[in-house]
């Protein structure tokens, strides 16, 4: 396959960006995405030029690293699919890509398409856990949790917190990340004594870093690798309003 | 042990993007159940001129022995008037979150995932609001209105709508309307926290329905002026 790419190259945290043409001959179809910018990288390499900088780890889409905007889709044009697990034979010889990185203000891009997503580690210390003892763990069947909440909660905890939905959101919002958080331990029977407060505290955090509010347009959902449910915002809203009548405090 | 003082209500609600969306869900509301009120009063310009007139004046002496003459009215007046200001505030602050939160967008043309009605809800709401300022000046004024503010109601209609564009203005701005409805309908519904994965397509169907009920409820009128079916 022949195709062309136009990728976003900005060499540091302040410098200037553009986007960079780089056509590509010798594209197999059964390369990932991450390959054939792995196949660009080593002509770049030996051309003497700067590769292009992109996240990755596991590649196997479950640790939510690969964050690229491709043709304006988070992740790509295939749906319920990360970007590494994204393959060149959804896409037609000859044709042009746009490759670019999460676009808002609280993911700065690091150089060409990483970001730095330390913002969602900022929501999640505001709330995004249990208290337990410390110690031997626990039986696990101690506790019964329904069939219903526990299938709802292991679907919230699929969340690998890539970030598309903030980059898909129009309103840059990071609402699906923190829903899906709440979600996933407010509806166990281990995450009821923090529930209100993780909820109105974690959407503090993100109202303070500068994500968007959700206007529920549901473009998220659309672009969620792990198809998080866009009902999991109305959870999250729900015990943020529940938590607001009854002026829940967590100090 | 430190006691630090708590918010009260108002702030903790005002304070968050979810409390300021409450308020969006609440006030959007009450302009759901007028909307729904004048709809039905619009109707009966399908009885006549006694029927449509007899309601407009019935309209200003509800309750008159309690709050006076128009006093009914004055009192829907306030509540919508305070209504929309809450629910623009509240829209505009949250239009000013979202373009700070991408101060740069994307090269490649988005596609457009997800609700298109979702898309059209802010500007969709500022053709609203021109409209009303129209509608008021037209119809509850009769500023602009070519038979002047004293007529009967059903007169100043058939007038007014006798105009094309401004009949033609009207249905674009009960569709924008329509939009703004299925979107918001459903939308509060989530912001209460009431939507479930297993009743999203009802309740989004719903939304529909009540929107498109509105929509062709109200664009009727125009378009019955505009055929000649009410002269």
């Amino acid at each position: 396959m022949k195709l062309t790419l136009r990728i976003w190259r900005q060499p540091g945290p302040d410098a200037k960006g553009k986007m960079q043409k780089y056509v590509m001959d010798d594209v197999e179809p059964d390369m990932s995405f991450l390959e054939m910018l792995d196949v660009l990288n080593e002509k770049l390499v030996l051309d003497d030029e700067d590769p292009v900088s992109f996240d990755h780890d596991c590649r196997e889409g479950i640790c939510g690293s690969c964050a690229m905007v491709i043709n304006g889709t988070a992740h790509g044009p295939q749906k319920n699919t990360t970007t590494c697990q994204l393959h060149m034979r959804h896409f037609d010889d000859g044709d042009t890509i746009d490759i670019e990185p999460w676009r808002a203000r609280a993911f700065p891009v690091v150089k060409d398409l990483v970001t730095d997503r330390s913002a969602f580690d900022e929501i999640i210390k505001a709330g995004g856990y249990i208290s337990v003892n410390t110690g031997s763990a626990p039986e696990a069947h101690a506790i019964p949790v329904d069939k219903v909440s526990a299938d709802d909660a292991f679907d919230a905890a699929t969340c690998i917190g890539c970030g598309a939905c903030v980059a898909a959101c129009p309103n840059g919002s990071s609402m699906l990340f923190t829903a899906a958080k709440v979600t996933h331990l407010g509806l166990l029977p281990q995450g009821q004594p923090e529930r209100a407060t993780r909820a109105i505290n974690m959407l503090a955090k993100q109202d303070e870093l500068d994500f968007g509010g959700c206007t529920n347009v549901g473009a998220c959902h659309e672009v969620c690798p792990k198809g998080i449910p866009l009902a999991s915002i109305a959870q999250l809203n729900h015990d943020v309003l529940g938590a607001t009548l009854t002026g829940a405090r967590s100090d | 042990m430190v006691i630090t003082p708590q918010r009260n209500i108002v702030s903790r609600t005002w304070g968050t993007s979810v409390g300021k969306k409450s308020v969006m869900a609440v006030t959007g509301g009450i302009f759901l159940l007028y909307v729904v009120a004048h709809m039905i009063g619009n109707l009966k310009i399908f009885f006549g001129i006694q029927t449509f007139d007899a309601y407009s004046q019935h309209l200003r002496e509800i309750g008159e022995a309690i709050v006076g003459y128009e006093g009914v009215l004055w009192i829907i007046r306030v509540v919508l008037l305070a209504s929309l200001v809450l629910h623009m505030w509240a829209a505009f602050s949250l239009w000013a979150r979202a373009r700070k939160a991408r101060p740069i967008g994307y090269q490649h043309r988005q596609s457009w995932q997800g609700s298109y009605a979702a898309r059209t809800m802010r500007w969709g709401g500022v053709i609203i609001a021109l409209f009303v300022v129209w509608h008021i000046l037209d119809l509850t004024t009769g500023t602009v209105n070519p038979r002047g503010g004293d007529e009967s109601a059903y007169l100043k209609l058939v007038a007014s709508f006798d105009r094309w564009y401004v009949a033609l203005f009207y249905v674009l701005a009960v569709v924008a309307l329509g939009f703004h409805i299925r979107h918001g309908l459903w939308s509060a519904i989530q912001t209460f926290g009431q939507n479930s994965a297993l009743k999203q397509n009802a309740l989004k169907t719903f939304a529909f329905v009540v929107a498109a009920v509105i929509t062709v409820g109200f664009a009727i009128v125009p378009l019955s002026v505009m055929t000649g079916l009410v002269r």
